[in-house]
């Protein structure tokens, strides 16, 4: 299976990246693939630099060194090298925050329609059309609503559509702010922690949302997380982070067995048998 | 259970008056004003001869402040009980009006708008109260205006008046050396208002909150300063006089016009008044100010108005959706600018006299707290605010020198119960039930 996955294009390549703030290494050396179709998961101790990647790739950082590479349409996009903004409408990367980051005081509804400003934008001309009204505009904007009732039935928002975003009770909060990344259309859309804060039966909800989008939809996912039984579950491919730097990279099986990842989880001394309890969580689930 | 039993129980479940612990409360605090006033004001030194010093008391005064004290704290724990059971019912004063208003929004509105025409023809009206129905109308517009920065983009911007300034300098040198009217001078005034207002969003892009409010301030203050000391062009603090008059459609309003020119009330076959012109003039700003409403509410639905609105919730989030802060929020100033720059426009030519005096930052502070006190993004909010800050003043003129001290009062009252504003009702600027279809 490793050997087929070489062979085929990655959707995002990331080589040699490197970050440093001050005389901190948040991300040394790193290099990973992310492909098409594939749920990769990013996992690691708290502080390992997982969200730095993030932020990285999604143009809130600019790295100091490596490559971060975007293949869309036959065509090599060089993150790096394109302004923030512009990396959702040109790359195709959309992303979710690990303490939401929603519109609270818009409805559900704006929220998901806000995200779709820039073709929104096009076709109201610079707001010039909207003004005046005009079909061309108003059309846009049923389309625009369409698209957005599209994720909001993916999602399961649809009776709230018009509440304010704010009011949601959390676990809705988190699959609004996935609904609203992926109204602008993505190729790869990076999750920071999704997991955090939800009940089992949320977690096991959202799942099977990332499998769907991932197998109906076509959408590659890039997962930080911290929920084994999310990882596990629904991963194709798990990086592990520990300092900055990487250091391990498979299937979520052959991580469970990674001598690495049990230090780097559990410490130097500790004895090479996993606690029950952790053994538990990287397992994976029977019931798949 | 009995009838008479559920009948108790009810009563006992509704909250009522505590008239016995609240007259306890009440002698509590005033037996510690009297402890306190008691060596305070309830006794004097004064010189006896010599250097010696007598002790004089003054126990009526004491009594006064303990019955001060007793009568204002039991007021104040009634009146505490009373919203408290108001509250316990959900209603208050603002929330039945808010929830009236919000469900009548177009009656309301168009009430409103028929009385704000009929205003002039209305049997009380008179001169004076036109005038300061314009005055109204100018900050109701200049609320409009900046609600677009503050209440929607959430840019916190203390020196609007300097657009202000700048449409209203702009029509005013137009007219002197240029020789425009105020209707040719009018789009000059808002799009040189908005360039200033671009000019300004450039340096403050990456400030946000408090430092922004500094930053304009200090921008408000730089206009003022420009205007007062580049005396060859601005005039200095004399000002620019004779700012020319607008004309109904060419024809102006003069009691005899020079050769060759049509007067108003001769093309019309009216009897001269000088009232006519104040009346036009109202109606300008009406109009000028119900299209910077029509355009403002329009805006907000645009995905301009809802990028700006995101913005304000969060700028963070925008970008990783797309969306360029900068555009947005250089757009929010520029537009809310422009309008400003109208107002200015129109302020000059309703003055016929400018000069920095006008254009000082207790005006920004005004119309912040105009859009502030009406609810942030609010249009019927920011009119409501501007009767009560701009029109109550002139009826308290009779106070005189407590005017300012009433107003600071109600300001803070109304910042104590409204603390989002008179109207903070926010309308979505589009819903899916609306659509009214099925999926």
């Amino acid at each position: 299976m490793n050997a087929a996955a070489e062979d085929r294009t990655p959707l995002l390549a990331v080589e040699h990246l490197t970050m440093r703030f001050g005389g901190l290494v948040a991300v040394d050396d790193l290099s990973f693939t992310a492909h098409p179709r594939e749920i990769t998961a990013i996992i690691g101790p708290n502080g390992a630099g997982k969200t730095t990647v993030f932020n990285c790739l999604t143009g809130f950082y600019r790295p100091r060194a490596g490559r971060l590479a975007m293949y869309r349409n036959g065509e090599c996009l060089l993150l790096e090298r394109i302004e923030g903004f512009k990396i959702v409408r040109q790359a195709g990367i959309a992303r979710t925050f690990q303490n939401i980051r929603l519109f609270a005081g818009m409805t559900v509804l704006e929220n998901l329609v806000v995200a779709q400003h820039n073709a929104l934008m096009k076709a109201s001309v610079f707001s010039l059309a909207g003004l005046l009204g005009l079909p061309r505009y108003r059309s846009a904007e049923r389309e625009a609503i369409d698209h957005a009732r599209y994720w909001l039935d993916k999602v399961g928002l649809t009776e709230v559509a018009d509440w304010t975003a704010g009011t949601l009770p959390y676990g809705a909060q988190r699959r609004l702010e996935i609904a609203r990344a992926l109204c602008t259309a993505p190729a790869l859309l990076c999750l920071d922690e999704p997991a955090a804060g939800l009940n089992p039966r949320e977690s096991a909800e959202l799942n099977e949302l990332l499998l769907a989008i991932r197998t109906d939809e076509g959408i590659a996912v890039l997962l930080i997380e911290h929920d084994m039984s999310v990882v596990m579950e629904i991963s194709d491919h798990v990086i592990v982070l520990d300092y900055g730097r990487k250091i391990a990279d498979g299937t979520p099986t052959a991580i469970r067995a990674d001598p690495n990842v049990i230090k780097a989880y559990l410490g130097e001394d500790q004895g090479e048998e996993l606690p029950e309890t952790i053994a538990a969580d990287l397992a994976i689930p029977r019931s798949q | 259970m009995t009838a008479a039993s559920e009948l108790a129980a009810e009563k006992a479940a509704r909250p009522s008056l505590d008239w016995a612990g609240s007259l306890k409360d009440a002698a509590l605090a005033s037996l510690v004003a009297v402890l306190l006033a008691l060596p305070l004001m309830g006794l004097q030194t004064y010189d006896i001869g010599g250097g010696a010093l007598g002790i004089r008391t003054h126990f009526d005064w004491v009594a006064a402040a303990a019955a001060a004290v007793f009568a204002g704290r039991l007021v104040l724990r009634l009146y505490r009980q009373v919203r408290h059971i108001r509250e316990s019912r959900g209603e208050t004063l603002f929330t039945r009006l808010a929830a009236w208003g919000s469900r009548r929004v177009l009656p309301i509105t168009i009430a409103g708008i028929a009385f704000a025409v009929a205003l002039p023809l209305l049997p009380f009206s008179s001169r004076y109260l036109i005038d300061l129905g314009t005055t109204v109308l100018i900050y109701v517009m200049l609320g409009w205006g900046l609600n677009v920065v503050v209440g929607l983009a959430g840019l916190l911007d203390l020196g609007y008046v300097a657009f202000y300034a700048v449409g209203a300098y702009t029509f005013a040198l137009l007219a002197r050396d240029l020789g425009f009217t105020f209707w040719e001078a009018l789009p000059f005034s808002g799009l040189v208002a908005a360039s200033f207002g671009v000019v300004l969003g450039f340096p403050v892009l990456r400030l946000r909150g408090d430092y922004l409010a500094i930053v304009t301030l200090g921008f408000g203050e730089i206009i003022r300063i420009v205007l007062l000391n580049w005396a060859p062009v601005t005039g200095g603090p004399n000002g620019i006089s004779d700012v020319p008059r607008p004309s109904f459609f060419g024809l102006p309003f003069a009691r005899s016009a020079p050769e060759g020119v049509t007067t108003f009330h001769q093309f019309f076959g009216l009897e001269f008044s000088p009232d006519q012109r104040v009346i036009f003039i109202y109606f300008v700003i009406l109009v000028l100010a119900l299209v910077t409403n029509l355009f403002t509410l329009r805006l907000r639905k645009l995905p301009i108005g809802r990028a700006w609105e995101a913005l304000r919730e969060d700028e963070i989030a925008c970008r990783a959706l797309g969306i360029n802060p900068t555009n947005v929020k250089l757009s929010a100033f520029g537009i809310g600018a422009m309008l400003g720059g109208f107002a200015g426009c129109f302020f000059a030519t309703r003055q016929g006299f400018i000069s920095p005096e006008s254009f000082t930052f207790i005006e920004s502070a005004t119309i912040l707290a105009i859009v502030v006190l009406g609810g942030m993004g609010s249009q019927m909010g920011v009119v409501l605010a501007a009767i009560l800050l701009v029109a109550l003043p002139e009826f308290g003129r009779a106070f005189a020198e407590f005017r300012m001290l009433i107003f600071g009062a109600a300001m803070v009252a109304i910042m104590v119960w409204r603390p989002h504003g008179l109207l903070a009702h926010r309308e979505p600027s589009l819903r899916l039930a609306a659509r009214g279809e099925a999926p």
